[in-house]
């Protein structure tokens, strides 16, 4: 596995972070970090209900007062209900707590427009990227002749490609079409089969929708053809949909998998074989740090299903927060709720912001020289293509960088600006990326072009 | 094959709408991608005693009481799984508090919480991500908490140095010593490498290397000598297992789990020159390190052992702690929260775990901050002191309490040995069970404590882990009981397994 390139920015964020501190003169008074996809960090709040009922939760003390709303209480107290000993510091069952789960089955339904999901083979995990990793663990076989094959988007973010090498498989590429907004065509995933003869078993197809970085969202069309393709060359899909709560595009929808896949209906739809996984980090909520996900699984064979059971029970459960977050997601206020006006509020002001701030990154970056970006139709990134000068990537190659992470140490150190780079997530050679998340507020988000445009005009012009 | 298919397919729910005729025959069962055959070989010899049938069916038998099912009893005691909390045990308020500051600061400019309190949550709160515990953090941990961590470990072992950047937050123990035999276990055939572990163990070792595709090394603790530890047994297993594989690592649970014994510092030097001499790895799972009750008995931890040995072994020796929130007085299972130290590792070994442990993000950061807290409690000059103090030693006093009455109870029933529960939070008394016994479980398919501990919670809603879960030696039968319910509950459990071990006997005789 090769040195994370987001570590060498990493370092050097720590320690300009520190300059600063010491009162260091610099052309910023503090650096914007948006290279993670987490709003918090980016500056968005966390939902007050969401918060209040956690505090509730942690110290149910608050529950004898008038000090939170009372359906903050009322759901402190349900919540607590599900606990064991009424605490959240208790273990739960494996998959989740029960009531939970059921939240969780319910919303797949009421979001899919009523195809059933059954809780049975729903599981609550640290996070969506620990149950992909139980659920690759399953499909990778080490002790085979031939090393196991996934097929993964390119680009793709690093989490899920070192989960797959970590494991002994073999992430076997397919490219995005970024001229045509990153779509997904299904002449790359054939091509990317080809490139697997001979070299592993390609056993899965990981896609995710909204994309990260792309930011693209799957047309239907895409993912019918996606489903026939899995279907034909019998791999199992694994559908990473923590973005599906961003969305941005005017004419941009969101779709499940599950769904897409229900649609069609008798033999695919009982037989395509389907993890779909989900999050209370992404969304309106962004809360990252809990650690709450889900994994959906569809037509799996039951007797895999056990396994896959006492898989999960060796990680005990999932933190009880970051079940009770994906509770609150679920099951947000409703309107007549005390607390409604001001969740409403709070998360119109997001979606707002949001939709803004994808229009706004793409047209800036789009009226720069050097710049191309695809439209940002979903997903927490933008993920423009920089057309860095022959001189610029010399220079790159004389300090041992790739080049659009040199292009990131120089935004860092010039502009305060910590992005992340394109190589990290797989690119068509010859070509360079940079990836900053957008779910920042939206002042924040002027200031970041501000200085983003100011940098590159410069950087540009020194490499000219 | 149609039979079968239709047997498992009973189990699944048919999506109403859109089943065909043909899949609820069960064809759509053939061409599966992801069958038995297929699958990961290493994920089918997982097992985990702790969360296995027995728990299954005890989950069942609740249902069936809410369903109003008539039993021999009216609640099932789940006394399989070391969570203080589910058994009665109340947080201590302090980290509590805290945490809920941390999680709606608005409760900042509120007072009804402490100072003290408030001082750690701005403090927390001022190293996360926007101000928010909801931002991720870095992989390895929150800076400042590791520092904390750091400095906590100094604390305890009398000044002996550690470095933050040798410290790694988990999602719990269990996610850093998965991680850790991940990045251990490696080769082929005969030079696949060996984990040294106890007989018994804690079951997620096992299962680890199960999954891992490790060779698992067993030593045997000594129960005639309340569970000890003897080196020459870890010679005996470790000579044998190089016929068939590398033997790399040595992993070592103290206080102990499931056998509560609390090595005494002599074996603990003992331990490290051995690791020493055979150039092991040595895995100290210590997360009981305050769960400590016997008289005589005291918690060393092996750092520190291993720097009074000199530089001779603390410049060499490669290890590897691991401390958790789980257990000692917090008992905050639900909060998964962990950590690991390193010592002696190679540098470009630190940079790949520095990728292994990026690939789940990070660990959650409500864990994280409450690690912090137990790392900086409340100091004598604080105004939560008080009431702290108070609670943790009251939490420490019940369980030794506990832990005596548990064995003093056992030793009374004729066909139950119980050694001392020196520390930790369970019991692991042996059974003496009759022939006829035997001979019954296996008719039934049962190994023979599985069918003992299943009849008692049929009988009387009791659940405890059988001794096979976590190994023992042949011939014998043990099974594990935690020692968390409350006192007068405990003597109610106490009392029932007492009759139940007496009919059981008797029925068999």
């Amino acid at each position: 596995m090769k040195q994370l390139e987001y570590v060498v920015l990493a370092r050097r964020v720590s320690q300009i972070k520190e300059e600063l501190r010491q009162g260091v003169r610099k052309p910023y008074k503090e650096v914007i970090d948006v290279s993670w996809g987490d709003p918090h960090r980016a500056g968005l709040k966390p939902l007050t209900f969401v918060r209040q009922v956690l505090s509730t939760c942690l110290y149910p003390e608050l529950m004898n007062s008038n000090r939170l709303p009372a359906d903050v209480r009322q759901r402190a107290q349900r919540l607590l209900g599900g606990c064991a000993g009424g605490s959240v510091g208790s273990y739960t069952a494996t998959e989740g707590i029960p009531e939970i789960v059921h939240s969780v089955s319910e919303f797949i339904t009421r979001r899919d427009g009523g195809v059933p999901s059954d809780p049975e083979n729903i599981y609550i995990s640290p996070g969506s990227q620990w149950a992909l990793t139980n659920i690759l663990n399953v499909l990778v076989n080490r002790e085979a002749s031939t090393r196991t094959g996934v097929l993964t988007p390119m680009p793709c973010h690093s989490a899920t490609t070192l989960g797959i090498m970590g494991l002994g498989g073999v992430v076997v590429p397919y490219y995005l079409s970024e001229e045509q907004g990153w779509e997904l065509q299904v002449e790359d995933l054939h091509q990317a089969l080809e490139s697997a003869k001979g070299v592993c078993n390609p056993v899965a197809l990981y896609v995710i929708n909204p994309g990260n970085p792309s930011g693209q969202v799957q047309s239907r069309k895409s993912m019918q053809e996606v489903i026939r393709f899995v279907s034909e060359r019998r791999l199992f899909l694994l559908a990473d949909e923590v973005y599906q709560d961003c969305i941005y595009g005017e004419n941009s929808e969101f779709v499940s998998y599950k769904k897409v896949l229900t649609e069609m209906g008798p033999p695919l739809s009982d037989t395509v074989e389907l993890a779909s996984f989900h999050s209370a980090s992404k969304g309106f909520m962004g809360e990252c740090g809990l650690r709450g996900g889900y994994v959906e699984l569809v037509n799996l064979d039951p007797a895999v299903l056990k396994y896959i059971k006492t898989l999960f029970s060796t990680d005990s459960c999932a933190p009880v927060l970051g079940q009770l977050a994906l509770d609150l997601m679920m099951n947000p206020p409703q309107p007549g709720d005390p607390s409604y006006p001001l969740y409403d509020m709070e998360t119109q002001h997001i979606r707002t912001t949001l939709v803004h701030n994808a229009k706004r990154a793409v047209s800036v970056l789009n009226s720069l020289q050097g710049f191309c970006c695809q439209p940002v139709e979903g997903g927490a990134f933008a993920f423009p293509r920089v057309y860095l000068p022959p001189k610029a990537i010399q220079k790159a190659k004389e300090v041992g960088m790739q080049p659009d992470t040199f292009y990131c140490i120089r935004l860092l150190e010039e502009a305060g600006l910590l992005f992340s780079a394109g190589c990290e997530y797989g690119q068509k050679e010859g070509t360079h990326h940079i990836r900053f998340c957008i779910m920042a507020p939206e002042d924040v988000m002027e200031e970041l072009l501000k200085r983003l445009t100011s940098f590159h005009t410069q950087f540009m012009k020194e490499f000219s | 094959f149609l039979q079968h298919v239709k047997a498992s397919f009973g189990t699944l729910k048919p999506e109403a709408k859109n089943m065909s005729q043909q899949a609820v025959n069960g064809v759509s069962h053939r061409g599966k991608v992801l069958t038995l055959d297929s699958m990961n070989p290493n994920v089918k010899r997982v097992e985990y005693a702790v969360r296995g049938p027995i728990v299954q069916r005890a989950v069942q038998i609740e249902k069936e009481l809410k369903e109003g099912v008539k039993k021999p009893f009216t609640e099932v005691i789940k006394a399989n799984i070391g969570d203080a909390h589910a058994m009665g045990q109340k947080p201590i308020t302090f980290l509590r508090q805290v945490l809920a500051l941390c999680s709606y600061p608005e409760l900042l400019e509120d007072n009804m919480f402490p100072e003290d309190a408030k001082k750690r949550a701005r403090r927390i709160l001022e190293s996360c991500g926007g101000h928010s515990i909801g931002a991720y953090s870095a992989s390895q941990g929150i800076e400042c908490i590791r520092q904390d961590v750091a400095r906590y470990i100094e604390r305890r072992d009398g000044g002996i140095p550690s470095s933050p950047d040798n410290i790694y937050l988990s999602t719990g123990a269990s996610d850093a010593i998965v991680t850790m035999l991940k990045l251990l276990v490696c080769g082929e055939g005969r030079s696949r490498t060996g984990v040294m572990i106890s007989i018994p163990q804690y079951p997620l070792y096992s299962a680890a290397l199960a999954d891992l595709g490790a060779v698992q090394i067993s030593y045997y603790l000594d129960e005639d000598k309340c569970w000890s530890l003897d080196v020459a047994e870890l010679r005996r297993a470790l000579n044998a297992a190089r016929q068939h594989c590398n033997p790399r690592v040595l992993c070592i649970i103290n206080p102990g789990n499931p056998t509560g014994q609390v090595q005494s510092r002599q074996c603990i030097e003992d331990v490290i020159r051995f690791a020493k001499e055979e150039h092991l790895f040595l895995m100290a799972d210590e997360v009981y390190q305050d769960n400590v009750y016997a008289e005589g008995c005291k918690f060393h931890s092996f750092k520190k052992v291993l720097f009074e040995m000199g530089p001779e072994y603390s410049s060499t020796v490669e290890m590897a702690s691991f401390h958790s929130t789980s257990k000692c007085y917090m008992g905050e299972c639900g909060f998964r929260g962990g950590y690991m130290e390193v010592i002696n590792m190679d540098p470009e070994v630190k940079a790949q775990l520095t990728k292994l442990v990026s690939v789940r993000l990070c660990p959650p950061v409500p864990g994280q901050a409450l690690l912090d807290l137990v790392v900086n409690p409340p100091q004598p000059d604080e105004p939560s002191y008080t009431t702290f103090m108070k609670e943790r030693t009251a939490v420490l006093a019940a369980l030794a309490e506990k832990a005596r009455l548990t064995e003093e109870t056992f030793n009374t029933v004729p066909g139950i040995t119980c050694n001392p529960v020196q520390g930790a939070m369970y019991t692991f008394p042996r059974i003496t069970l009759p022939q006829k016994a035997i001979d019954k479980a296996k008719e039934e398919g049962q190994v023979p404590d599985m069918y003992y501990c299943m009849r008692l919670l049929e009988e009387e809603g009791i659940c405890l882990v059988p001794g096979s879960g976590f190994g023992q030696r042949e011939g014998t039968f043990h099974f594990r009981m935690t020692i968390l319910p409350p006192t007068e509950k405990l003597k109610v459990v106490l009392q029932k397994i007492r009759e139940f071990h007496l009919r059981f006997t008797q029925e068999f005789s």
